[in-house]
């Protein structure tokens, strides 16, 4: 940062923690952890078009518990980010500006990532468990 | 003439005003392309979302299969697309929020892009060589 002698903003600690500024860390932390995610993305679709023993091998990193705990991380930030993106999105209408409403969206979106995380989940666990 | 006292007391030039680029000198372009295309991942990405989920239990040639078909490979090249250019905004402006030294923001800036270029394209290629070769 440029030297200067103009006061500086107060540090993080000092600010009291409400709901959409949480959600605009968040959101910025989630988008920044799916762009490291695109990486999987672009790994995947080359091996599929490689061919099978390159494929088998993603498969099964993927698979591994520490891919499967990574996967968890990614979809949470998925959810996270479209939840939240479609909050940003009716924002940027005009709508869903009064204090209530901004904190009660925050809440929702957060909710919501979770909601969609866990149904995804059981729905990967007992359709074959991390194959 | 109001018209002209407005102009001196705001020392601008209409031009400016007409072009209404401002200070970023590209105007709200930036800002409107990642709403565009944030729009377009709400529909792609949960479309990924479910065709990787409807892929769980299949083999190698059930996954080629599915990618290889038409509407699978022009909404993949399509998300894929959007997902890149909507990360490298993204990503341009956490840069130039926190890097504050102009010399490291444009090095980390065009890194970004040059990723996203590359990514986007090996993606798209993949997509193309699952579709197009049998």
């Amino acid at each position: 940062m440029a030297s200067t002698s103009r006061p500086t903003s107060p540090n993080i600690q000092v600010y009291h923690w409400y709901a959409n500024m949480v959600a605009s860390i968040l959101h910025r932390a989630t988008g920044v952890a799916l762009a490291v995610g695109t990486v999987v993305v672009v790994c995947g679709l080359v091996k599929l078009a490689g061919g099978q023993q390159g494929f088998d091998e993603f498969h099964s990193l993927v698979g591994s518990p520490i891919g499967m705990v990574l996967m968890l991380g990614w979809s949470w930030a998925l959810f996270y980010h479209l939840c939240n993106g479609i909050r940003h999105l009716i924002q940027d209408g005009g709508a869903g500006y009064q204090i209530p409403q901004i904190v009660r969206s925050s809440w929702l979106a957060a909710i919501g990532s979770v909601v969609l995380t866990v149904v995804v989940w059981i729905y990967v666990l007992s359709a074959g468990g991390g194959a | 003439m109001s018209g002209k006292d407005a102009v001196v007391r705001d020392r601008r030039n209409p031009l400016k005003i007409a072009r209404g680029l401002g200070s970023s000198h590209s105007g709200t372009h930036h800002w409107w392309v990642q709403r565009v295309t944030a729009a377009a991942l709400v529909g792609l990405g949960i479309w990924f979302v479910i065709l990787v989920l409807s892929l769980l239990g299949a083999d190698f040639e059930t996954a080629r299969a599915r990618v290889a078909q038409p509407w699978n490979a022009l909404l993949m090249i399509a998300f894929l697309v959007a997902m890149f250019w909507h990360a490298a905004l993204g990503l341009q402006v956490v840069i130039e929020d926190y890097v504050h030294t102009r010399w490291k923001e444009v090095v980390v800036l065009v890194a970004v892009y040059f990723l996203a270029f590359l990514g986007a394209f090996a993606a798209v290629l993949a997509v193309l060589r699952i579709a197009l070769t049998p």
